[in-house]
């Protein structure tokens, strides 16, 4: 049934998007949402608009209490009157109230602001099967005894044929009571991604150029898990050598010394080939560097390496280049240069957290 | 949409309300209507009311409503609106225990919507009056646009709160041009002067001194007479209504919102005394009439949730509720008047029982007499204060937290009153349409300790100077310097005023 107010509310939503999208951009911008998620849910206040009105300062004011306490005691900590049975709410909360989202809704809110295309997956010809359980049934595996359910039909033939005494209720269920869960096997299509994220940690990498590469990451990763059924990810460190490491150590390590992008590639290249056949997954590298490479030869071999083996089996090769007060940042015109063109590769050049935002519309824009 | 109470609950209806005529209760006519909670989330939003003019802000509590329905963090068992027949609602998937409490909660709101002197001047057929404002607003925006007319009611909400609460209740102002006279004046009478028909007593009766002193009033009393406003205007919104540079629908539009700022006033006036007398006649006929025997456990159960008191804020329910049952103690007791008053001994005080059983008559008394400041400043005792543990706290700058500042009573009840004077809400007024002779707008905030907040007078400034284009000024204080706020629709700027 359709209520009258849908309008206004739909209205109202429609002034939020403006304001959810806004406030996510300043979330994006400083990370908060990524310290408070825990199991897989996120807490963001529900929107409220207020219209402004004379009114008085808040803190100035305090007001009266009830219950224990000395002068001198706090007064807060212990908000909320149980089930608080209200009359119709007019003058709505003060603070408004935080509700839990889960972490594919902010996706779609991201995907949404930032206008994102949902990716069309290839290799849909791989099949997970998943078992569901559908429904009861007479006959079973012990293991998968329905008890409630047993129980009830046992206490309805009792009742049903007298034998129940509510004074006395023991419950016997017979063998005809027996109820069992009973399963299907559910196939499905399933796309998997692996997202290879590969970073440059040489001594020019300072704190905050992490912080962005991290903040940076969370949205690709929440993005492209919204996207696909499974997503693996693997995470590749590089000074003049590079090693895979686990994700704490990814975002966490400082190294010093020079800089071969060429043996981050390479690796991801041999991760690639040994790990994930390219006609069942969608592969997305993604690499974070200062931009500032050992030789020009190195560059070459990179240019190679990319143009060879990870190109023709990666979805999209993205290359994200974080500003440093020490990098030259040549990397990404020498990249621009050779592989510019190529409808592959995706260059991004993040100055400061608040071209975050921009970087992951570059980054996921096309759609692939 | 709505749904034909079922028999049962029309029966227990009849029931309920005859117990409660009996009790003493008068009531309107009152009709229940059943809905889900999608719909009573609606209806909520609409503050009660089936139909209103359309606007986000309805969506945005309706919003908030569903989501905390839905998390489990709210849930509304009660809504009453003050019209004749009365309109009360039920939510359908609640407990027949819930529904009798509601219904019984709801005669006590709707006898004192019928008996309280506050609610005398609000139209009794608000249902309807609502309706014609939604049918009008459509309307103004089938012909100027949804973003018009919405932003400008925007603007009249935004300053909703600056009407003068009072004057229904007073007459503030003489009829404008009643008395006009027609003869030219009498410069004697006029001034004041004492009559006297002997020339030569003149000087004797009418001294010098006190013909330039009068001349002086006279003349202050004529530059006031030429002000504009003569007297400090609350009714801000009328004001403009007036005086702005507005199209006629939009004068329509603020003319519909100041009616409805103007019906719920008297709901905010008297939340503590309303809410606490439903309670009082809720629990009394519950556990005296209604209820049977395997509902008590439940009832105790959704009573002790409406009751309960918290440290942050007072629970008008609770509070009113206990007032009420105090007062009856006390006036059947006999403890009252200037004996009791002035009686000091503790041990006699404790003792004190004059049987005179008035105590049911005085509560029916002062739920028709009183409004809420009253309510409190007549009855809000020392012992009572006492008794129920109030403290008054304010926010402590180190600790970066409220803290208890005070159980002293009388700290404690200036801050209630505090709270209730005007909804504990600012008093601006208009003083001068004329500012500094360019037509400009000065309000006045009768500043009594409590600064405004910042970003809220600066966006409400914005939006009065839109309504009366020409800059807005605000005399204020904050942090104890006098200051002249101003907006000339493009920048603010603030003058210290010694």
């Amino acid at each position: 049934m359709s209520l009258r107010i849908q309008n206004d509310h739909a209205r109202f939503k429609d002034i939020v998007r403006g304001k959810i999208k806004s406030n996510l951009k300043q979330y994006i911008k400083k990370g908060e949402l990524i310290g408070k998620q825990g199991k897989d849910k996120i807490t963001i206040p529900v929107p409220r608009i207020d219209l402004p009105h004379f009114r008085f300062g808040d803190k100035s004011q305090g007001g009266v209490g009830q219950g224990e306490g000395q002068p001198g005691d706090s007064v807060d900590g212990e908000e909320g009157e149980g089930s608080g049975a209200g009359k119709a709410g007019q003058e709505g909360g003060e603070h408004g109230l935080e509700v839990d989202i889960t972490l594919d809704e902010l996706a779609d809110m991201l995907g949404e602001e930032l206008e994102l295309p949902r990716i069309e997956p290839k290799g849909t010809d791989l099949v997970t099967q998943r078992i569901k359980y559908t429904g009861v049934n007479t006959v079973g595996p012990e293991s998968l005894k329905h008890f409630k359910r047993t129980y009830k039909q046992a206490l309805r033939r009792q009742i049903a044929i007298g034998s129940y005494d509510p004074k006395n209720p023991i419950i016997v269920p017979v063998r005809e009571d027996r109820r069992y869960r009973t399963w299907r096997i559910e196939q499905k299509p399933q796309a998997n991604a692996v997202i290879v994220y590969m970073m440059d940690v040489s001594g020019s990498m300072g704190e905050e150029q992490k912080e962005i590469v991290r903040i940076e990451s969370f949205w690709l990763d929440a993005w492209l898990r919204r996207n696909y059924d499974g997503v693996a990810s693997r995470y590749i460190i590089h000074d003049a050598v590079a090693k895979e490491v686990d994700k704490e150590t990814f975002f966490h390590t400082r190294e010093s010394g020079g800089t071969m992008i060429s043996s981050a590639y390479r690796l991801c290249a041999d991760i690639i080939d040994n790990d994930y056949p390219v006609d069942s997954w969608n592969i997305y590298p993604f690499h974070f560097s200062d931009g500032d490479n050992w030789s020009i030869d190195d560059t070459r071999t990179c240019i190679g390496l990319l143009r060879e083996r990870i190109l023709p089996t990666a979805n999209q090769f993205s290359y994200g280049q974080v500003e440093s007060p020490y990098g030259s940042g040549q990397f990404i015109k020498d990249l621009s240069e050779n592989l510019g063109k190529h409808e592959k590769v995706v260059l991004s050049e993040i100055k400061d957290k608040e071209s975050i935002y921009g970087s992951i519309k570059d980054f996921l824009g096309s759609g692939r | 949409m709505p749904k034909r109470l079922p028999p049962q609950y029309a029966d227990m209806q009849a029931q309920i309300e005859e117990h409660a005529r009996t009790a003493g209760l008068d009531m309107f006519e009152c009709h229940y209507e059943m809905l889900d909670y999608d719909e009573i989330n609606m209806v909520a939003s609409y503050m009660g009311f089936p139909v209103r003019y359309p606007h986000w802000k309805w969506g945005m509590e309706y919003e908030r409503m569903s989501k905390s329905y839905e998390y489990g963090l709210h849930k509304i068992y009660e809504m009453v609106i003050n019209n004749d027949p009365c309109y009360a609602y039920l939510l359908e998937s609640n407990a027949m225990t819930d529904q009798k409490l509601v219904m019984c909660h709801v005669s006590g709101h709707n006898d004192f919507f019928k008996n309280n002197f506050c609610f005398q001047h609000t139209n009794r057929k608000m249902i309807d009056e609502m309706a014609n404002h939604a049918t009008r607003i459509r309307r103004y925006i089938d012909w100027y646009g949804v973003e018009v007319v919405e932003s400008f009611v925007d603007k009249c909400l935004s300053i909703d709160n600056l009407i003068d609460i009072e004057a229904p209740y007073i007459m503030r102002k003489r009829k404008e041009g009643a008395e006009a006279p027609m003869q030219p004046s009498d410069k004697k009478r006029e001034l004041g002067l004492l009559p006297n028909t002997k020339e030569y007593m003149e000087r004797y009766i009418n001294p010098d001194e006190f013909v330039a002193a009068q001349k002086k009033k006279f003349d202050d009393e004529q530059k006031k007479q030429k002000k504009f406003p003569p007297e400090p205007e609350r009714d801000v919104m009328q004001f403009l209504m007036e005086h702005a540079p507005l199209e006629r629908w939009q004068v329509d539009v603020m003319d519909m919102l100041r009616g409805e700022a103007y019906y719920f006033a008297p709901q905010g006036m008297t939340k503590i005394m309303n809410e606490g007398w439903a309670s009082y006649w809720h629990s009394r006929l519950m556990t005296e009439k209604v209820m049977d025997s395997s509902e008590v456990i439940d009832f105790a159960d959704k009573n002790a949730g409406v009751m309960s008191t918290s440290r942050t804020q007072l629970n008008p329910y609770a509070l009113g509720l206990a007032l009420y049952r105090d007062i009856e103690d006390r006036w059947n007791r006999g403890r009252f008047g200037k004996e009791w008053h002035e009686c000091d001994d503790m041990a006699e005080r404790r003792r004190w029982d004059k049987a005179t059983g008035i105590g049911r008559e005085k509560i029916f008394q002062v739920r028709q007499i009183y409004s809420d400041v009253t309510f409190i400043d007549e009855f809000f005792t020392i012992d009572f204060c006492r008794e129920h543990g109030f403290f008054a706290y304010e926010y402590d700058r180190k600790k970066k937290s409220f803290v208890i500042d005070s159980r002293e009573f009388q700290a404690v009840k200036q801050k209630i009153l505090q709270s209730l004077t005007n909804f504990g809400q600012p008093v601006i007024k208009v003083t001068d349409g004329n500012f500094e002779n360019r037509a400009e707008l000065l309000l006045e905030h009768n500043h009594e300790g409590v600064d405004l907040d910042g970003t809220y007078t600066h966006d409400t400034l914005r939006n009065i100077q839109a309504i009366w284009t020409r800059p807005v000024h605000l005399l204020t204080a904050i942090e104890q310097r006098k200051v002249l706020l101003t907006f000339d629709g493009r920048s603010f700027s603030e003058k210290t005023i010694s």
